[in-house]
Parts: C-alpha cells; structure tokens; sequence
C-alpha cells in the first residue's frame, strides 16, 4: 500500500464535498481513498508516452444547437421539488452573515 | 531614502454574450423576467438533464477572439469548475480551463506615453451564475436562476497594467470593440461587463512580481479608479510596515472606499476542475475561421479612418462619433438619408452631445431614429424651418423620437416666409424700439441685431433671418427719409 491518507486530508476532502465525517467513517473512507489511490498507482504504471488525453469517450465533436428560444415559463415545474420556496424563488438558508 | 514602488495590474473581465438564449439550454436571456421564468432542468442543474451548446456563443467568441489578435484553439473543450454555493445549482460551473478557445492576444490603447500594447493571456466561455436575493428579516436567501447559464465570455489579461488610467483605457477598448462586434451591450452597471482586478506592488526596477489580491464588486469606471488607487495604498503601507501582503480575494465596497478580504469559504481555490463529460469537444476548422473574419464589422480605427476620407470630417470630430457604435450608426444612417455628412455630424455632435451631457446619458442609450433626425435637416434645408425651430424640435426628437414633419405642422412651427406679415411684425418693433431705431442710425451698428433679435423673439424664432435682416433695412431706410 503506497498511499496514506492523513486525517487532515480526510476532513479537507470533506469541506470540498460538504460532507461532515463522523468519527467511525474516517476509517473506512481512509480505506476506501487508498484503495482508489492505489489503482490510480497502478494507472501510472502504464507507458502514456506520447497519448494524447482523452477529451470524450465517444468521437464526436461539434453537437451544437441553434440559437432560438424554445423553452416556455416552466416555473412551477422547475420549483415543484424545491424544499422550500417563496414568490416564484427558490428559498435557501441565509448565503451571507 | 523613500522607496519608489510600481503596480502591476492584470484584469479578468467577464462579459456576458448578446445571444437570446442560454449557452447550453434553449431559455431566454432576457433581462428582467420575473423570477425563475427563464429556467428549465438544464440551468437549474436537475439531474439527468444534458446540456446541448449555443452555436452563436462560439461565433461570438470567435469573433472578439480575433478581434483581439489572439490565437485560436482549434480543438477546444469544457471543463468542470467545482464548488458549492446556491447561485450555482450543479454544484459546478461549465467553463473551459485546459484548451481555452482564445490564447496569446493583445489590443492597443492610448496613454499618457503613446500607445501601449496589453497583452490577452487567454478567453474563455463559461456560464453565469444564478442571482441570490437576501431578505432582510428572515434568516433566509432567494435564488432566481434566470440569469443561470446565459453566455459568458472571460477576458483574462497578462500583468500588462500599471496604473488606473490603463485600466480604464483598456476596458473602454475592450467595451467599444466587442460593442461594435454586437457580441454583447457591456454594461458595468447592469453586469454584463464586469471586471475584477489582479494587483500587486514591487519596488520600481524590480523584475519579480510581488503577491498580488484579486478585487472583486466594481461596477463603474470610478468605482474601478478608486479600488485600483485603495489597494496600491494599502499594499503599500503593509510592506512599509515590513509586514506581507497576503494573496486573497478582496470585496470593494464603493460607498466607503475601503475593501474587506472576502471570507475565505468563499475564497476555496481548490476547484477540482476535470473535463465535462457531458459535451463533446468542439472543432473549429480553418474555414469556420475565415467565415468570422470575412464577417468581422469596421471596427472604430477604420471608420475614424473613412469618416475623414469620405465625409471630410476632421479626425476629432470622427473621433468623437465612433466612440459609440451606436452613435456611428445613427450618424452613418442619417448621412445616408439627407446626403448631408456634415449636417448630420454636426447635429449630432453639438445638440446630441450637449443633452447627453445635459441628463448625463451613455450615447448608447439615445433612443430617437435616424429618419427623424434626417426629416429635421430636411426641414432646415428646405427653408421649412428656421435653425432657432430646429433646435427646439431636436431637443423634442431627442427625448421622444417624435416625427418632425408632424410636429412642425402640428404645432405650426414652419418659417413665416409671408413678407407682408413679416413687414407688420418688424414695423411694430421698430415703433416700439425708437431709441435704438435713433442708435442705428447714428451709426451704432449694433442697434440693427437688437432690433432682429427682438423681431425673432415676436416671432417666436419662425422668421427667416435672412428675410428679416432685408426687410428691417428696408423699412430702416425708409424711416431715414422720413428724418
């Protein structure tokens, strides 16, 4: 196992995510990091010289659209599974202090 | 010894693109909707919705890209910025970080030691964000998302500036340029330009470049001087102190002149930024290029140069009209429609220019046609009104693009050619003037345009001056007789 993953990345990897880590999970979610880490390890291993990075797993490129209105007010429709809202607004906890 | 220092400034500027619809969705990007009545599941990040690229945005960036002398990105592709705030509802905004459309450019501006060549390090396409509205009593925020997913392009600069009047020479560049490209209206006050500045100090001869702040909330011209001539001060008295500037992102806050280091939970630089799967590259090819180009509009520099070729306007004067695309057009219409360059450059540039400055108004703003304007120097040339009329008429062009013709009629303005009325009117100023009838004739010349001024007046400035100066002559001389 070549990686360790430190508490203080553990929890930095948690503010990025919103995620709040309770005490129990950190020992898995350390397991599971390394295990990922791991494999990317092995990846690494593979000779790339001179591949290009894939950009896209199909070759397309160039899927355009026109630039034309098509969408209606659909207002209600787009705030029907809002947890909460008010005056045509999604409604979200305070953003500033 | 006082240490001399220099700043060094580079400015991402975001401009928001003149299409009607979103970049990756087919809402509208009106202005102004109630909210949340320009969205769909693509702008407000449902999952499983796909979202499907503009085509005009990359025109539009094309076009401002080789406007800017930049190299293009022939393969080009999105990327994923991440982070986490409800005015972005995908929890990332697309935006291009790797293969950027636009790479190594610059435009010219004017300084106070000639021209200067700032340098564009890159521009990108990427969507806006959603709009947050914070209420004042309840502990809670409103997000309207129809301002997610409208078209933005970001301008970012090399470290070229050095102090606020570059700045502001190389954003009104920037703004007239991409005005004139029709790829967006640029306005700071209602966001759809919007510059943060980069600014660092370094003592004076010094190659190295000190640790710069970014500044964000400017939204005027001013408001970008004083936040520009603020932190210079303020990074300067930190090194004074022997302290470090910290690299930070900073907040202006215009009203009180000082600016505040934003939280620095909003301030994560850790953008985890990783290629979107969901849109495929985009190819431009050598042709598509050419197209843009081909369909590049004059830019300000060649009209300045064809206003003095064709119209034989002096370089201030066509200067000063093709500082605004609009005015350029108006004037370009109006000379068009009279055959009368000059007239028309004239009206727009004395009468115009004064009531813009009079209700302190962008010329973009001007609302009245072209036509109008071309009926009124009709009216003039054709003797239908008098010049002191005109005048009036324009200010009520100006403000309610009315139609002169009408007016004129309506409000029974046209010139009284009719000499006999003429000859009533100017006897009674005589009667009623005889001391400076007296004055005239002992040879104060003067006298003579007080008694015109004062006929006009009776006529309320309908009398052709012409036919009032002969008729006043006449009857002057006459009066001589009489004595």
């Amino acid at each position: 196992m070549a990686q360790k993953i430190t508490d203080e990345i553990i929890e930095y990897v948690g503010i990025l995510a919103q995620l709040e880590i309770q005490g129990q999970e950190k020992e898995q979610i350390r397991k599971d990091m390394e295990q990922i880490l791991d494999y990317v390890d092995r990846l690494n291993q593979l000779d790339t010289e001179g591949i290009e990075p894939m950009s896209h797993v199909f070759p397309v490129t160039n899927v355009f659209r026109e630039d034309k209105v098509e969408n209606k007010d659909q207002r209600d429709h787009m705030l029907a599974n809002a947890p909460a809202s008010k005056d045509g607004a999604f409604q979200v906890p305070r953003t500033i202090e | 010894m006082k240490r001399e220092y220099e700043t060094v400034i580079g400015l991402e500027v975001h401009v928001e693109l003149a299409t009607k619809t979103k970049i990756f969705c087919s809402c509208s990007t009106q202005f102004g909707g109630a909210p949340n009545t320009h969205t769909c599941p693509v702008c407000t990040g449902m999952p499983g919705s796909l979202p499907v690229l503009n085509k005009q945005v990359v025109e539009y960036a094309l076009a401002v890209g080789l406007a800017a002398n930049c190299q293009i990105n022939q393969y080009c592709k999105f990327d994923r910025k991440n982070y986490f705030y409800p005015d972005n509802p995908q929890n990332y905004q697309i935006s291009q970080l790797y293969l950027p459309i636009c790479h190594d450019g610059w435009v010219e501006i004017e300084t106070g030691e000639g021209k200067k060549k700032i340098g564009i390090h890159e521009i990108h396409m990427e969507e806006d964000a959603g709009k947050l509205v914070h209420d004042e009593w309840e502990e809670c925020s409103f997000v309207d998302y129809n301002r997610s997913g409208v078209p933005l392009i970001e301008i970012v600069s090399e470290p070229d500036m050095r102090n606020a009047q570059e700045v502001i020479a190389y954003l009104e560049k920037l703004r007239l340029m991409i005005q004139y490209l029709g790829a967006s209206d640029c306005k700071l006050q209602e966001g759809s330009m919007r510059a943060d500045v980069n600014l660092s100090v370094r003592e004076k001869g010094s190659s190295s470049f000190g640790t710069r702040t970014e500044m964000k909330n400017l939204n005027s011209f001013k408001a970008i001087a004083r936040a520009i001539e603020g932190e210079r001060q303020r990074q300067i008295d930190l090194l004074e102190e022997g302290k470090q500037v910290i690299q930070e992102t900073r907040r202006w806050d215009d009203n009180k002149e000082t600016s505040k280091a934003m939280r620095s939970k909003e301030d994560a630089k850790d953008y985890r930024y990783f290629p979107d799967p969901d849109l495929p590259p985009v190819s431009i090819s050598d042709q598509w290029i050419e197209n843009v180009k081909a369909r590049q509009p004059e830019m300000k520099e060649e009209k300045m140069e064809r206003y003095q070729r064709e119209y034989q306007l002096s370089s201030y004067d066509a200067d000063l009209l093709t500082n605004s695309k609009h005015m350029a057009d108006l004037f370009e219409e109006t000379a068009a429609l009279t055959k009368k360059p000059k007239e028309a450059a004239n009206w727009l540039m004395v009468e115009g220019m004064r009531l813009l400055k009079e209700y302190s108004m962008e010329p973009e703003k001007i609302t009245f046609s072209a036509e109008n304007l071309a009926k009124l120097i009709i009216l003039v040339d054709n003797g239908t009104v008098t010049r002191t009329v005109a005048k009036e008429v324009f200010e009520k062009i100006f403000s309610e693009n009315i139609d002169p013709q009408v007016y004129v009629e309506e409000k029974g303005l046209t010139s009284v050619n009719d000499e006999e009325a003429l000859f009533g009117e100017i006897q009674k100023v005589v009667n009623e003037n005889p001391q400076s009838v007296k004055d005239y004739l002992g040879g104060k010349e003067k006298a003579m345009g007080f008694l015109v001024g004062q006929t006009m007046r009776a006529m309320k400035g309908k009398a052709d001056p012409a036919a009032v100066n002969r008729i006043l002559k006449e009857i002057l001389s006459g009066v001589k007789e009489i004595v």
